[in-house]
């Protein structure tokens, strides 16, 4: 690289470095400066005096206390992301399985499961509520959890079938000659061996449950249900005017998923790419 | 007997996508062809009228015209961005790792809180951009940017470009690491027909990854619901009311299930359009994939 | 009644319920509130604990939300299991849930102590077509705020009685460089710029429907008051901001200081006058009833009030009867007043309360209560609501002028 390239390639990195970042650190900032700094005029950049009092606020259990809102919600979307993944894997590894060793005769099957996707979450909320509330099942994490996965399981069919393809299916067809049969063959052979994509898929579906807001807002109603995100847009409409408190409870939330992100980076990118749509 | 194992195998799959997606999905598309109001239990048939009325309708044609602005202008943007700099992340550059885990930050903050830190920062008398940009004296006075017809769906758009400009980076990226270095440096030593050697070094390895990653964003864009009903739920002067706040609008608050459902099912037919496009378009590169 | 004997009373028919409920020992009600403006949610939870204790065989399941969600949680809920067996509702939704069979009618339930012992004004909020539809609990109407130190550094002694007067002075104001723009609104494109814009039909001495039901306020004082809202922002007196604004951003800039004059409900008082961590100007606020224009009427107001009602999927509609009217018993809405203003007669005879903290509120809703201006009773309000909303808008952003744009909402109600 020219030295002229190289400078103009460490000037665009910062600018979006500063672009990323910057809005991300008012955040940080926001949550722990006083109401009285967030609504001077100019504006305080910097706070007189860091208040941390947010963050206790909200990680307190005290009855009907907005940490018992908050983190009751937390609960509540473990709970959900929890049961949703599980559900979706148990249903779509079958059959991801078989798509993948059919190589491409059933890869119609697949786009069709993919294609569910397009389909957005407010077509099946007339439906999907009369049916959660005839088995009694609104305002449960339950509930929540079937909604949540008509998103997860389209995701969880498609990465998981793509790992699965990078499997030999040699291996398989060793163990079968040597008598084993398909459950035996995927304890041992299959699933260890697809065991990061697994992981990928779970954790994938994590953030999308993480992510969900519309279904929650409408089939939850109360603290035994309510995920995080229901909770954040009601505070931030109106349940609390101080923006300090909106930050605070941004930031907790959003740690969770960021760190799975970063955590996972290779893995999540890679399981996108090589997904099994072939242009 | 293989048969039979094989239906065996997809019968789970097969019987949570009718349970979930499948029988609501028909429920929904027989709502769409009914004047059901919400909380009654069934409606008059009504035919096509529901639709003939949507496409008639001035409000319908103002939320399409909305939904495809902010669709193409955030992809198109979100893409040209995530393209260039997954490209220079690529560069053998220092810090080029610190970035990249900065840039996974925005894509994994939930939509709803990055829609609740924008609505934050735009406010009006207390927002950050407003006192960074009078401070640093780009504007003269404090404005309003989600209360303006003509800057609110461009600010929303802002905000959704910046969280998921990184998703496209990333998955540019993760291509480009797929292509050998010596292929790369041989693309970037011989620069006297750089446009020749990205089309034969650099856009097969990455023409896959785009596309997947302009589909999922073209799908969610055209669903675009959460981050709107956040900031602006649709106003001002309905200047950011997509088809998904109309439908929540007809549906919930006004209880016209049936054509609430109608209008979900034309926004659908629009992403099959609009993928399909994209998909002639992208199939017509040379590069194969 | 005094509140000892009411006690007496209430735990009576707290035995009598329990008595009668007696083969299923644990009620358990549904509540669902609102989490803004009004009795907070802090204060709601108080009140339920205290009816608990009376009744240790009821729990009572609270739910909040914001009022955006408000009606259409209400509206959804119908037919479902899981449904509400308390919810609060709108002055504005009666019709609605009347005909959707939403709300059951519960006139027979009113006893003529409550009946005669609430203010006149405020049964309206429950009722449809001569049959009531639950109790009112939150009276309430938007009122004009002023902050006397910005008031009096613009040498402005006395406090505007009219419309035109308060521009005259929010113009002194902004003349002498005091205040960029000295009035606040909620005109974002929601249910809180039709409570603005109703305020002033009513000084405008407008209305929104014909006799006949058909739009009207794209006429006379409907139109007039539209073209207040749109000079007052083309003059710069009004805070451009105010079409992105609701009730709480209102509260927020004035209690910043940032605003002369305000209009809002009733709970901004004491949280704007004495509450020093949610406010910079306590001590400087003062309130008056919204004013008239001269020639047209004396003051203004909304009806803003809300009621508390049992829906008709409820399955223990007597208990949720028992619990509504300790919530809006007086001696509970005595206790509560700086959340809201109480709906009883008598509460205004109190020394306690109109010579206390929350007095002048009192007395300025004690002038509103008599003359509180309703939006209209009808079935579509909803759609009637976001018509108006968008085009007003419209003009307010300056892209039609007022007629225009009420000409436009009138044909939208009416096609449909």
């Amino acid at each position: 690289m020219t030295p002229l390239g190289r400078a103009l390639g460490y000037l665009a990195m910062i600018l979006v470095g500063i672009v990323v970042v910057t809005p991300l650190l008012w955040l940080v900032i926001m949550s722990v400066s006083s109401t009285r700094d967030l609504t001077s005029l100019p504006l305080h950049w910097i706070p007189q005096r860091l208040d941390f009092s947010r963050y206790h606020r909200l990680l307190s259990l005290a009855t009907n206390s907005d940490g018992q809102i908050f983190l009751f919600a937390l609960r509540n979307t473990l709970e959900v992301a929890a049961g949703a993944v599980v559900v979706s894997f148990l249903l779509a590894m079958p059959a991801a399985w078989l798509i993948s060793r059919r190589e491409g005769k059933l890869d119609r099957l697949l786009l069709l499961v993919v294609a569910t996707y397009m389909l957005p979450p407010l077509l099946f909320v007339v439906p999907l509520y009369r049916i959660l509330s005839g088995f009694s099942m609104l305002n449960s994490p339950w509930g929540l959890m079937i909604a949540d996965s008509t998103i997860v399981l389209p995701f969880t069919t498609w990465l998981l079938k793509g790992g699965i393809d990078s499997i030999p299916a040699e291996l398989e067809q060793a163990a079968a000659i040597d008598g084993a049969n398909l459950w035996r063959i995927w304890i041992m052979i299959t699933l260890p061996l697809a065991r990061p994509i697994i992981s990928t898929t779970i954790l994938f579906g994590v953030l999308i449950v993480w992510d969900e807001f519309l279904y929650a807002m409408i089939f939850t109603s109360d603290q035994s249900a309510q995920t995080l995100t229901v909770v954040i847009a009601d505070l931030a409409n109106g349940r609390v005017s101080d923006y300090g408190l909106l930050a605070t409870a941004g930031i907790l939330a959003a740690l969770p998923p960021v760190i799975i992100g970063i955590f996972l980076q290779r893995a999540l990118v890679a399981g996108l790419t090589t997904g099994g749509v072939k242009g | 007997m293989l048969g039979r194992r094989t239906l065996l195998l997809l019968l789970p799959l097969g019987l949570g996508l009718l349970a979930v997606i499948g029988w609501p999905l028909v429920q929904t598309v027989w709502l769409s062809f009914t004047d059901a109001q919400l909380g009654d239990a069934t409606g008059n048939f009504v035919g096509l009228a529901n639709y003939a009325h949507a496409l008639r309708s001035h409000g319908f044609r103002h939320a399409l015209q909305v939904t495809l602005t902010f669709s193409l202008s955030t992809v198109i943007i979100e893409m040209i961005l995530g393209l260039l700099i997954g490209l220079l992340l690529d560069l053998p550059l220092r810090g080029r790792n610190i970035l990249r885990g900065l840039l996974l930050i925005p894509w994994a903050l939930p939509t709803v809180i990055n829609a609740m830190a924008w609505r934050v920062i735009y406010n009006p008398d207390f927002g950050a951009l407003n006192a960074l940009l009078t401070q640093t004296g780009i504007i003269g006075a404090y404005r309003s940017w989600l209360g303006e017809p003509g800057v609110a769906l461009t600010a929303i758009a802002a905000a959704d470009i910046w969280k998921t400009f990184p998703f496209v980076a990333l998955i540019t990226l993760a291509g480009l690491q797929n292509v050998p270095r010596e292929l790369k440096e041989a693309a970037l030593i011989d620069g006297a027909n750089a446009w020749g050697r990205f089309r034969a070094v650099i856009l097969p390895a990455i023409i896959t990854p785009l596309t997947i990653a302009a589909v999922l964003r073209i799908i969610d864009t055209i669903k675009v619901f959460d981050i709107i009903w956040i900031m602006t739920r649709g106003g001002p002067a309905n200047a950011t009311k997509s088809l998904s706040i109309m439908v929540y609008e007809q549906a919930f608050s006004f209880g016209n299930a049936g054509y609430g459902a109608a209008i979900a099912l034309l926004s659908v037919a629009i992403s099959v359009v609009l993928i399909g496009g994209y998909m002639r378009v992208s199939r017509a590169q040379p590069a194969t994939a | 009644m005094s509140r000892t004997a009411w006690l007496a009373c209430t735990c009576l028919v707290g035995l009598a319920v329990a008595g009668a409920q007696h083969a299923r020992a644990n009620t358990v009600l549904h509540g669902l509130f609102m989490a803004q403006a009004g009795y907070s949610e802090a204060d709601v939870r108080k009140m339920t604990d205290a009816y608990t204790k009376l009744h240790p065989d009821v729990t009572v399941d609270l739910e909040f939300v914001p009022y955006e969600s408000l009606h259409d949680k209400i509206v959804l809920s119908k037919g479902s299991s899981h449904g509400y067996d308390v919810v609060l509702f709108d002055v504005i939704w009666p019709a609605e849930f009347a005909k959707k069979h939403i709300l059951m009618d519960v006139t027979s339930r009113v006893s003529p102590a409550i009946n005669d012992g609430l203010e006149p004004g405020s049964w309206t909020t429950v009722t449809y077509q001569d049959k009531r539809y639950g109790l009112p609990w939150l009276v309430d109407s938007k009122f004009l705020f002023y902050n006397k130190a910005i008031m009096a550094k613009a040498g402005i002694t006395e406090v505007p009685t009219t419309w035109p007067d308060v521009i005259k002075d929010a113009k002194i104001i902004k003349d002498k460089g005091i205040l960029q723009y000295p009035l606040v609104w909620s005109w974002s494109q929601a249910e809180a710029m039709i409570c603005d814009y109703t305020v002033l039909m009513s000084a405008y001495n407008g209305s929104f429907l014909t006799a006949d039901g058909a739009p009207a306020f794209q006429t006379g004082g409907g139109l007039d008051a539209l073209n207040f809202m749109v000079a007052t922002m083309k003059d710069g007196t009004t805070n451009p901001h105010s079409t992105e604004y609701l009730e709480e951003d209102v509260r927020r800039v004035f209690s910043a200081g940032q605003a002369a004059f305000a209009l809002n409900w009733s709970y901004m008082w004491s949280l704007a006058q004495y509450n020093a961590k949610e406010s910079k100007v306590t001590g400087q606020v003062g309130v008056e009833v919204s004013p008239g224009v001269p020639g047209r009427s004396k003051i203004s107001s909304v009806n803003g009030a809300m009621g508390l009602g049992i829906p008709t999927s409820s399955t223990n509609a007597d208990a949720a009867w028992d619990y509504i009217t300790y919530l809006t018993s007086q001696p509970v809405e005595d206790a509560y007043t700086a959340d809201a203003i109480p709906s009883w007669k008598a509460s205004f005879q109190d020394p306690k309360l109109m010579d206390g903290d929350e007095g002048p509120m009192a007395r300025a809703m004690e002038q509103a209560e008599g003359q509180l201006f309703p939006r209209p009773f009808v079935p579509n309000y909803q759609q009637f609501s976001a018509a108006l909303q968008q085009n007003i808008q419209q003009a307010l952003l300056g892209k039609v002028t007022p007629k225009a744009a009420l000409q436009a909402a009138a044909d939208s109600i009416n096609g449909d």
